[in-house]
């Protein structure tokens, strides 16, 4: 994008809108978060293989679509938007292009395909109990055994994680530490020594795993000991992806409160009218806009581009960062007011605002709040 | 000799080459190189042709311009508010207007001023007090206007002034052109809190007018006071383009110098308002407090607010290249700045420590930090509040209704008001 999207991708995002109009509305996203899986295989299936969208990033030699970030970023904001409950983001966001970055070509034309019809949903297992999103802060060792390996410890906070069918997991070797002996491997979500429970998860629309793993065999991805860049680069991409899922929720969410407010009356005029819930909203609008170009900048830059389509390979790191730090803070702000403009039935359980209000808060956290991003970004910051 | 060719942008900038290959002359006096700009067409293209433009459509000026900067060719004065009343004055004007004032706007040699605001109405313009009666046909002004650029050297002025307190508010201004030099028009500078003084205040005092220097009908004051508004807000957007001067020694270059030193001396702490965040970062590290956890903290939410103001900027911008209705992201510009100054100002704050208690040259970068720290309050205030800038938003962008008003639905004369002014 050069600061504006195209023809088509704006054509390509009333497509989504549309369609997750249709089936995401909130009365199924209530039902899903109800289930233990969260998500509806019809609706699955017909996203993955009517819209392709499964495959979006991925390469046609691997099956996919080979759109790149841009367009990838389109589909989550519009699926954030609809608070879409589908393990897409899991799958799709995390497992593919953790594979796309680190697996050899033998493997990325065995493992995708599937994963880009939406065939196979696989997930991408690298936080601990610890909660750290870091390379550092993985323990889980990985055991050369014969040409396998063993993979021991416990993996946490994994998105679909008890219902994935494949799972990419980071492991180290023994005695290695922070960035070294690092490598991805995978693992069948039905294999032998592995046990998976599903989390108790405030916001019920993204489902959370603990995975024990026990001798769990496991194949490995790419070259060993060498998963500490891709990985980084991983986190980077699916970060701006989860900025642009963010800021679309933030939109919703900042619609419907200024519906809200100039609906309802009070003192014999609506609530709209008041200064000070215009001051609120122009502020809720900046909020979310200077948010959304954040997010805008980073898709366009983890396909290598600058704003203006020029080329740009370095700044993806700061400003994936950047673009996380602003939507965590956006899109929690905007809950918050979004929240207080509904006034006591906004505190209700039955009414919709909170179930972005709690999506709000579990993006806020996922992959890392704003003020871990922020040391993050001033680390990466180029001058 | 470009009526029979299409108009097109390779076209312009052939027949600009020729002509500036034909004229252009750094040796010459800078009036009178501006007299044979103006006599062109080629120093306002946008312009009809029958005063001192080509009638070109607005997309071609940057072809323009691009060709005067390549030969170093200077431009039309542009300098303070002279854009504003020669926009003005084209739209509203009467034949007498346009031929007494447009070429001395153009050629540098008038100087003019905006008389607007005034200490009782300050975002709500049109309750102006400032009066013009018609007293054996001379209109006389009586008020005091203030926040006025260049008054102190201006030869002319806009004035916005009220010719009838039996209407309401906004039906009773009329706009006139006054003659700055006259003695019943009293102009002190207006000291701002950081020590600058840019700005004037206006005291008229039975000041006179003729009749021919009304511009338009009595009543029409705030309808034309708009035209001119637009015009600066559009400036204000940035497609106002400031000579930047050089130090070459020829005579046009050495009077153009002398001209912007002139005018542009007393906004020399204009960079400093908007928070300065490209010095954020040498200064912390100056100051030995980039490693500190909290000063990076803060450092990392400055840059995250100013780089996303720029891409928002941008966005807009790129929806205006492409023709296509600008969103949101165009109305935002401007509060998104006073968030980055007021950000930019506690950062500076903080790295600068016990420091900040200092200024002048006793203070950091001989005195830039402090002027920062004191200056940044100008950018929510200056060229509509922070507060009037939520209104227009919540108001034309989120469809918001207005507050209910009770100045508009009777005659002004009734209208609770400030006592000042």
């Amino acid at each position: 994008m050069s600061f504006s999207f195209t023809d088509e991708q704006t054509e390509f995002r009333h497509v989504l809108r549309r369609f997750m109009t249709d089936k995401s509305p909130t009365s199924e996203v209530r039902r899903l978060m109800e289930t233990e899986e969260g998500f509806d295989e019809k609706v699955w299936r017909q996203l993955s293989q009517n819209l392709g969208l499964a495959g979006i990033h991925i390469p046609e030699d691997y099956g996919g679509q080979g759109f790149g970030f841009v367009e990838l970023s389109i589909a989550v904001e519009e699926m954030g938007r609809a608070l879409l409950c589908a393990p897409f983001f899991s799958s799709i966001v995390l497992a593919a292009t953790a594979i796309l970055n680190t697996a050899d070509e033998a493997q990325k034309r065995a493992l995708l395909p599937a994963i880009a019809t939406g065939d196979v949903r696989a997930t991408l297992a690298f936080t601990e109990d610890n909660g750290r999103w870091d390379n550092g802060g993985v323990a889980m060792e990985a055991t050369a055994v014969g040409g396998s390996y063993q993979l021991n410890g416990v993996k946490s906070f994994v998105l679909d994680g008890h219902t994935a069918e494949q799972i990419v997991v980071l492991a180290r070797r023994p005695g290695s530490s922070g960035d070294g002996g690092l490598s991805l491997f995978h693992v069948l979500g039905d294999a032998d020594g592995l046990t998976r429970r599903r989390l108790k998860s405030m916001d019920d629309t993204r489902k959370l795993a603990r995975l024990e793993f026990e001798n769990v065999t496991a194949e490995l991805l790419g070259a060993e000991g060498g998963a500490a860049v891709p990985m980084a680069t991983t986190l980077d991409q699916a970060v701006t992806c989860l900025a642009n899922e963010m800021v679309g929720g933030a939109e919703a969410l900042r619609e419907q409160a200024l519906d809200y407010a100039q609906m309802r009356m009070q003192f014999g005029r609506t609530i709209a009218s008041f200064q000070t819930m215009k001051h609120k909203s122009a502020d809720m609008l900046i909020d979310v806009e200077l948010a959304k170009s954040a997010a805008y900048y980073a898709a366009s830059a983890a396909d290598g581009h600058d704003g203006d389509g020029g080329e740009n390979v370095s700044d993806l790191p700061a400003v994936a960062s950047l673009a996380k730090a602003s939507a965590g803070e956006a899109y929690m702000q905007t809950a918050i007011h979004a929240i207080q403009i509904h006034g006591g039935i906004g505190f209700t359980w039955d009414n919709d605002t909170q179930l972005w209000f709690k999506r709000a808060k579990s993006s806020e956290v996922f992959l890392g709040d704003a003020a871990y991003h922020r040391e993050l970004m001033l680390q990466r910051w180029q001058d | 000799m470009t009526e029979n060719i299409e108009l097109t942008e390779a076209n312009v900038r052939a027949d600009v080459q020729a002509w500036l290959a034909a004229n252009w002359d750094a040796d010459l006096g800078l009036v009178e190189w501006r007299n044979i700009l103006a006599d062109s067409g080629w120093g306002m293209p946008a312009w009809p042709t029958e005063w001192f433009g080509k009638g070109y459509p607005s997309g071609f000026v940057s072809v323009v311009e691009e060709e005067f900067q390549r030969v170093g060719a200077i431009g039309v004065a542009r300098a303070g508010i002279r854009m504003l009343a020669a926009a003005t004055i084209l739209e509203h004007g009467t034949q007498m207007h346009k031929e007494k004032f447009l070429r001395r706007i153009l050629t540098g040699e008038d100087t003019w001023c905006q008389l607007f605001s005034e200490p009782g109405s300050g975002s709500d313009l049109a309750g102006a007090t400032t009066r013009a009666d018609l007293k054996d046909g001379t209109w006389i002004i009586n008020g005091q206007k203030v926040w006025t650029t260049s008054a102190h050297h201006a030869q002319w002025a806009l004035l916005l002034a009220r010719t009838d307190w039996d209407v309401p508010k906004h039906k009773g201004l009329s706009y006139f052109i006054l003659d700055m030099t006259q003695d019943a028009v009293e102009v002190q500078p207006l000291r701002q809190m950081n020590g600058h003084a840019s700005f004037n205040q206006v005291f008229m005092t039975d000041a006179e007018i003729a009749p021919e220097f009304q511009v338009e009908g009595l009543g029409d004051g705030w309808k034309i006071a708009t035209t001119t508004l637009m015009h600066e807000r559009r400036g204000a957007d940035g497609l106002r383009s400031w000579a930047m001067g050089t130090d070459r020694p020829e005579r046009a270059y050495r009077e153009e110098r002398e001209e912007l030193a002139h005018s542009m001396a007393p906004y020399k702490w204009y960079p400093q308002r908007m928070g300065r965040v490209d010095l954020v970062i040498e200064r912390a590290k100056a100051m030995g407090k980039y490693d500190d956890p909290v000063v990076r903290q803060e450092i990392a939410k400055l840059l995250t607010l100013a780089k996303s103001a720029e891409w928002t900027a941008r966005r807009a911008r790129a929806a205006q290249v492409l023709g296509r209705n600008q969103g949101p992201e165009g109305s935002i510009g401007k509060l998104a700045a006073s968030h980055v100054a007021r950000l930019g100002n506690q950062v500076h704050t903080l790295i600068s420590g016990a420091g900040a208690m200092l200024t002048g040259d006793d203070s950091a970068l001989d005195g830039v930090i402090a002027e920062i720290l004191v200056s940044t309050p100008a950018i929510s205030i200056a060229g509509g509040t922070d507060e009037i800038q939520r209104n227009i938003i919540s108001e034309r962008v989120l469809g918001m209704p207005k507050e209910p008003r009770n100045d508009t639905d009777r005659p002004f004369r009734d209208v609770p008001r400030n006592t000042i002014g």
